[in-house]
């Protein structure tokens, strides 16, 4: 059940060329129209201090040498559909492929994001729909799908948040995160003006309730919190937490970073939570890109509606269709050129009507259920850096190979040879030498099964030949870049020689 | 359908491994008071099949560009996508691919990504740029906080002339800052006269060319205005015109940044886009988000890594030069291969269609009787289209006749209540033009 990057003829050239070198002069893809009307020539338009030059040096190839040349890329790169993608925090899942044809009809792919409404009801009533059962599933009443990915979700809610603070009088002074967040977490902090102040993990990896109430004072605007946490643990204080947070004047912020596990068992809102950002590219399986597209909607209660960025979605009774409302004196403005990645919320639309109210519950219970077992299987090789059940991910340590003169790196190295994608390493920062494991629920028990033995083995090999391990992988296109040369001597652009 | 493996007999098996009896019990930390009682109320499941003819009658009560003549502006275009670009950039080794943490595995996206960002160099005339940013709206963003964490100045002087929506976001995002935004005004020509800009304390000037209206403004002022009050120079560009406009870089601005979906990305009712985002060497390592870089593997091949990672989030935290992680890879893939498509010769066919096409336009609409031509003076891809009828209603007009045009600008410029924007890409014929025409006038004459 193993993928391989070997299999695939040519993509292992070396050196194999750049699209730029791979040019030559008179060589062409491109097939556009002439001119074709009574127009002044360029130069006749344009003065001669407006016009450029000299071309830029993009490559001449033929459409056939092009094709060869992304597609052959393409095979030197792992991929979901290629094999498993343990990533933790990533939730590299299956990407249902009919999301694609559904992105891909032309009353979607070719809307113009500037068009009258009544020219894109389809748009718009997909939209409604979506925002209603994503609202229903974070237990919030409105929400904004302009934030293009998570982050700038965390951005968008940070600004509402300090939009109701100023309503209320009081812009307060920081934001509490626990010391496992993403690092998103502080730098949206940072970004909506704010301190960002870390509160420590106690002996269970949970949020220590002690250093959060000695933290708590007037100043506080509120708490970012992930939830399961980044270290796969569900935070089973929430409801004191949220209290605790409540009481202070504060807003309690959802990072839906690891939404995938709870979706349907529990909702953000009924835990208290106030704000909430989703990862479409995570919960509801559209595909990553290579890190990015994602989209990332902004879900808020009641109370905070009215700061959404504008315009917001509204259900016309008399027209009987939806519409954009942009008459929202109180929203904190707009947060992206248009509607957000559309094209991504309607591959989302189609997964979630793919899976209806139980599909979607069987999802988080599948990759809790998923998680837990490979746990199990790999718990004497590597050990969890907290004892007892996960939810979709868990974070092992790697400390124990130390002796040995072996890092969590050179294991997840040896994986690669091994056929399967590494785990996330070296998060949380909180865990030493931690390596991060989210198989998701897509993965058969065969996959995991392999996954399992591959890391028994890979412990076995740390004790009894490090060096495997070290000079891992041997199987891939390119073997460990030189990463500090990288930095030290910057070459981030082709030059012609 | 829920795409998941699991039968009976796996869930048993896993769970006795584990140790449990119920699958239920795996939740056992969610607090009982709080965790839902029945299923969520969201629409019952579909197949496949009944999937697609949902989605199908939902996509056919939109019009787009498949249905009406597209010649919207305003930020987004009906401009050529390859087919080979579409291909390439849906293959599921690019499109379902994680951020390229793992070099081994990702030499594919990272050298993509390298190609592209020396794509983005070379038309925008530049030394560095990035892996890509969200959309238009946020490279200029990114690009102003650049300017200030440089200059350690906290205004802004951005022209009324750039983008509305640009400015908008720059407003929003920097609320939490503090920064101030200061807009100056554009003149009768509908370009900003920079050499009457007082640019003051600010840490940038942001000047958009071509702008909103299709003007080509005046890049060496603006340069020369900022550089004279100790300021850097955000421009906004756009990639179709590279071929033929003096490139940014060429006039000394610090930054060019640019919405990129014109380049190998279909409309999509607005996203997922593509923010470029170009500067010099000496300010690389304020540069927001990703970067790949070239370096050397364990046996001295040639290899692409992500570089200078210690300007990001998941490395400096609350310092980062941006809280920016996803960004827009795939279009950025599409992007560059769509210019590798085109090459030099191809980029400069496109910018010449859009100029000359735009001008035939022009002079076409011109002669309209009750039409006129706001701004007199160069335009690239767009025109500002003045009737005595208001912008929203004529547009909406148009429409009716099966012509997609606007935006209106009443909703963005009060005093141009009259004016609607058209924008002419590479795919709008001679015939296409005359039929627009042809449909203002009657537009006008039942008036």
């Amino acid at each position: 059940m193993t993928g391989s990057l070997e299999s695939s003829a040519g993509t292992r050239e070396e050196p194999f060329s750049l699209i730029f070198e791979r040019s030559r002069p008179g060589r062409r893809a491109w097939s556009l129209p002439e001119v074709g009307v009574d127009a002044p020539s360029i130069e006749e338009l344009l003065p001669d201090e407006l016009r450029r030059d000299e071309p830029p040096r993009l490559p001449e190839v033929s459409e056939r040498d092009l094709v060869m040349h992304y597609t052959r890329l393409s095979q030197r790169n792992w991929a979901i559909d290629v094999g498993a993608y343990p990533l933790g925090s990533c939730t590299m899942k299956y990407n249902p492929k009919v999301a694609e044809d559904a992105a891909a009809l032309p009353g979607f792919a070719r809307l113009h994001p500037l068009s009258d409404d009544d020219l894109v009801g389809g748009a718009l009533e997909l939209l409604g729909t979506l925002e209603r059962a994503l609202c229903e599933a974070t237990g919030m009443a409105r929400l904004t799908f302009q934030p293009a990915a998570g982050a700038q979700g965390e951005l968008t809610g940070l600004l509402i948040m300090r939009a109701f603070h100023r309503k209320q009088g009081n812009e307060r002074k920081k934001v509490i995160i626990p010391d496992s967040a993403h690092g998103t977490n502080p730098a949206s902090v940072s970004l909506a003006g704010w301190k960002a102040q870390e509160v420590p993990s106690d002996g269970r990896g949970l949020v220590d309730l002690g250093a959060l109430k000695e933290a708590l004072d007037e100043d506080v605007a509120g708490l970012m919190l992930t939830n399961p946490n980044t270290l796969g643990l569900f935070e089973r204080d929430i409801v004191e937490i949220a209290r605790m947070v409540h009481d202070v004047g504060g807003l309690l912020y959802y990072d839906g970073a690891n939404f995938n596990s709870i979706v349907g068992v529990v909702r953000p809102g009924d835990m208290g939570f106030d704000i909430v950002h989703m990862n479409l590219h995570k919960t509801f399986a559209t595909p990553h890109g290579g890190g990015g597209p994602g989209s990332g909607p902004l879900a808020v209660s009641g109370r905070l509606e009215r700061f959404l960025p504008a315009p917001v979605l509204a259900w016309d009774d008399r027209a009987e269709r939806w519409r954009w409302d942009h008459d929202r004196p109180d929203s904190i403005g707009r947060i992206h050129s248009f509607h957000g990645n559309f094209g991504i919320n309607v591959r989302a639309y189609a997964y979630l009507r793919s899976l209806g109210p139980d599909g979607l519950r069987r999802v988080a219970e599948r990759a809790v259920l998923n998680a837990n077992y490979l746990r199990v299987l790999v718990g004497d090789a590597f050990p969890t850096a907290y004892p007892g059940a996960c939810m979709h991910e868990f974070v092992a340590s790697g400390k124990r190979f130390k002796k040995h003169g072996v890092r969590t790196m050179d294991a997840a190295k040896r994986l690669i040879d091994l056929g399967y994608h590494p785990p996330t390493v070296y998060f949380p920062l909180v865990v030493e030498e931690a390596l991060m494991v989210e198989p998701t629920e897509t993965e058969s028990k065969e996959t995991i099964d392999g996954l399992a033995d591959a890391l028994i083995q890979i412990a076995r090999e740390a004790e009894e030949n490090p060096d495997l391990l070290h000079g891992a992988p041997i199987t891939t296109p390119v073997r460990r870049p030189d990463e500090a040369r990288a930095a030290r001597e910057l070459r981030v652009r082709w030059t012609p020689e | 359908m829920d795409f998941l493996p699991h039968t009976a007999a796996d869930d048993r098996s896993m769970l006795e491994t584990i140790g449990l009896s119920d699958i239920g019990e795996l939740f056992e930390p969610v607090p009982g008071s709080v965790r839902l009682e029945g299923p969520l109320s969201v629409p019952p499941a579909l197949s496949e099949p009944e999937l697609l003819d949902h989605l199908s009658v939902l996509a056919r009560k939109s019009q787009g560009a498949a249905d009406l003549v597209c010649f919207a502006g305003g930020g987004a275009y009906d401009h050529h996508v390859p087919s080979a670009v579409t291909a390439l950039a849906s293959r599921a080794e690019f499109a379902t691919s994680y951020t390229p943490y793992q070099p081994e595995l990702s030499q594919g996206v990272l050298q993509a990504v390298y190609e592209f960002q020396t794509l983005v160099c070379e038309i925008f005339g530049l030394e560095v740029a990035n892996a890509s940013l969200y959309d238009g709206a946020n490279a200029v963003t990114e690009a102003v906080n650049l300017t200030v964490r440089v200059t350690g100045r906290e205004r802004a002087v951005v022209a009324a002339s750039v983008h509305p929506h640009f400015t908008d976001v720059l407003k929003t995002y920097t609320s939490g800052l503090g920064l101030r935004v200061d807009v100056v005004p554009f003149g009768d020509d509908g370009v900003v006269a920079w050499n009457e800009i007082d640019v003051g304390d600010a840490a940038c000037v942001v000047v958009q060319s071509p702008n909103v209206f299709g003007r080509i403004e005046d890049l060496a002022g603006a340069v020369a205005a900022a550089r004279g009050a100790g300021a850097r120079t955000v421009a906004v560009s756009d990639p179709t015109a590279m071929g033929i406009l003096r490139p940014p870089g060429a006039f000394g601005v610090d930054v060019a940044v640019a919405e990129g979906a014109s380049l190998g990305n279909p409309m999509v009712y607005g996203g997922p886009y593509v923010g470029l985002f170009a500067t010099t060497l000496d300010l690389v390592r304020q540069v927001p988000g990703r970067i790949a870089g070239e370096t050397l593997d364990a046996d001295g091949r040639r290899a692409f890594v992500l570089t200078l990672q210690a300007r990001e989030q998941h490395i400096r935290r609350a310092k980062a030069t941006s809280n920016v992680c996803t960004n827009q890879t795939l279009m950025a893939i599409a992007a560059g291969v769509h210019l590798s498509w085109l090459g030099p010769e191809g980029l400069r066919r496109v910018g010449e269609v859009c100029l000359r096409r735009t001008a035939y336009a022009a002079r076409r609409l011109a002669a309209i009787s009750g039409c006129r031509v706001r701004f007199e003076g160069t335009h690239f891809k767009e025109i500002v289209v003045q009737t005595p009828v208001p912008g929203a209603e004529l547009v909406r007009g148009l429409a009716r006749r099966g012509f997609l045009a606007g935006p209106a600008l009443g909703r963005w410029f009060p005093h141009l209540d009259d004016c609607f924007v058209i924008a002419v890409t590479e795919r709008r014929t001679e015939d296409d033009i005359n039929g627009l025409a042809e449909a203002i006038e009657k537009e006008l004459a039942e008036r």
